[in-house]
């Protein structure tokens, strides 16, 4: 039993310390990447090929002035940036690296990512709100309005996965996988995912709660040092947590020939990553009504659709 | 309009590919093009000598009088070159002495890393202007 929760916890404190190293050098990734797309060279002075830089990163962060403005109300100021992090961090929990490689197995993992990563929005609102900062407000009830739109495609997007692998197990859906990669059954429904799941991410371009040139910083502005830090730990390991997601529903997880499962697990995640960054290089942001009537104009009618003729797809072919 | 979204994606993607244009300075230093106009160096004869013969017109002509020749009379009785200073601070590196020079003494040397903490330093003498540089024997006329 001791020994169990032991193997458990070790297992929990490994995974989640992988994933946090692997969230560090993301930041160095994505900023090298979008240096070469921008005929730069990225970060490349501290370290090796700028190896170091997310260890420079973090300590100039703890160096910083940690401020709480005299006008912010402390307690949610404090608490926005954990819940966040936390947020996303507990998504983690569900997501299979390989066939045994995983903390838990839920039975409705589905349901307990969508619930817990729409908590993510609570950080975001608090951490704008509580910073009483015109600009901070308006991010903030931005990204509200924009983390809900976007999950109810995203939502509607995953039933169709749901429909083909009868599970809502991350486990069985990657196991249903076995023979044909979702992306092929359902490519509207990986493309609906896809963008929304940017949206959700607040990528460019739909990063409307940051938005430099309109709002400054959005929710961020008033924040600084670590509480900083943990809301850009937390942007970065929700990309990280969407790139899995997309690798686990629409990629096939860890199937595949010859490599080991855990290789071609992260192979596919780099590769999801890599297209985030792509897309970030390449799209403009648009205008926020824009992406409002996106959202709930074009993509869910599409979601529905979507649904509908997977649907009845799955019932006339069994 | 899939298209054009497509075409952005085929742009970047290109660029990804294609060589970095940033030069990583200290490490990589940039080649000035050949009429490049740096800092001017005196260029000596075969014997080591500094060709300019001291006749001044470096002196005269130059618009913003950074240059100050200071003559002396040799053994053999001939005018000669005792002193050379520019100051670089306030030298505006138009070429001018170049073009008067009739010994084609002086040139325009593709230095151009001419920062210094000290005011003195960057007002160089006879053997700062030569021996930093080098013979510079390959200027014709």
């Amino acid at each position: 039993m001791i020994v169990n929760i032991i193997g458990e916890l070790l297992k929990i404190i490994i995974i989640f310390s992988v994933i946090m190293g692997i969230v560090a050098y993301m930041t160095l990734m994505e900023r090298r990447f979008l240096g070469f797309f921008q005929l730069r060279l990225g970060p490349n002075r501290v370290g090796p090929g700028g190896l170091l830089q997310p260890i420079a990163d973090g300590i100039k962060l703890l160096f910083k002035e940690d401020m709480t403005v005299l006008h912010a109300r402390s307690f949610y100021f404090i608490l926005a940036p954990i819940i966040s992090f936390v947020a996303v961090l507990l998504c983690f929990a569900v997501i299979p690296f390989s066939g045994t490689m995983y903390i838990t197995d839920l039975s409705v993992a589905v349901l307990y990512l969508m619930a817990i990563s729409s908590a993510g929005v609570y950080g975001v609102l608090l951490g704008g709100w509580s910073s009483n900062n015109k600009y901070s407000t308006l991010g903030a009830y931005r990204a509200a309005a924009q983390m809900i739109s976007y999950e109810i495609p995203m939502a509607l997007a995953l039933a169709g996965v749901l429909i083909l692998s009868g599970s809502m197990s991350l486990v069985d859906i990657v196991n249903a996988q076995k023979g044909l990669w979702y992306i092929v059954m359902q490519p509207v429904g990986f493309l609906i995912f896809f963008i929304a799941v940017s949206a959700e991410t607040n990528r460019t371009p739909f990063d409307f709660l940051e938005c430099e040139n309109e709002l400054v910083a959005g929710y961020q502005t008033e924040y600084s040092s670590m509480k900083f830090g943990m809301f850009y730990m937390a942007e970065y390991a929700h990309i990280l947590l969407a790139s899995c997601l997309i690798t686990v529903f629409f990629l096939g997880g860890w199937n595949g020939p010859v490599l080991p499962a855990l290789v071609w697990f992260f192979a596919k995640v780099f590769a999801v990553f890599f297209l985030f960054v792509w897309i970030r290089a390449t799209y403009p942001r648009l205008r926020y009504d824009q992406l409002m009537a996106f959202s709930w104009k074009f993509l869910l009618p599409l979601a529905f659709l979507n649904l509908m003729i997977s649907a009845v797809l799955v019932v006339a072919l069994h | 309009m899939i298209k054009p979204l497509l075409d952005g994606l085929k742009t970047t993607l290109n660029h990804f590919f294609r060589k970095p244009i940033t030069l990583q300075y200290p490490e990589e230093k940039w080649s000035p093009p050949e009429r490049f106009r740096g800092q001017p160096v005196l260029i000596r004869n075969d014997e080591g000598e500094p060709r300019c013969v001291a006749c001044g017109l470096c002196e005269k002509i130059c618009p913003c009088g950074c240059i100050t020749v200071h003559p002396h009379t040799g053994a053999d009785g001939r005018r000669q070159l005792k002193r050379y200073t520019i100051d670089l601070l306030r030298c505006c590196f138009c070429g001018l002495c170049v073009e008067s020079c009739p010994m084609a003494a002086i040139k325009m040397s593709s230095r151009y890393e001419l920062a210094n903490d000290r005011k003195e330093a960057c007002v160089l003498h006879e053997q700062d202007l030569m021996e930093k540089i080098g013979p510079v024997s390959d200027v014709s006329g």
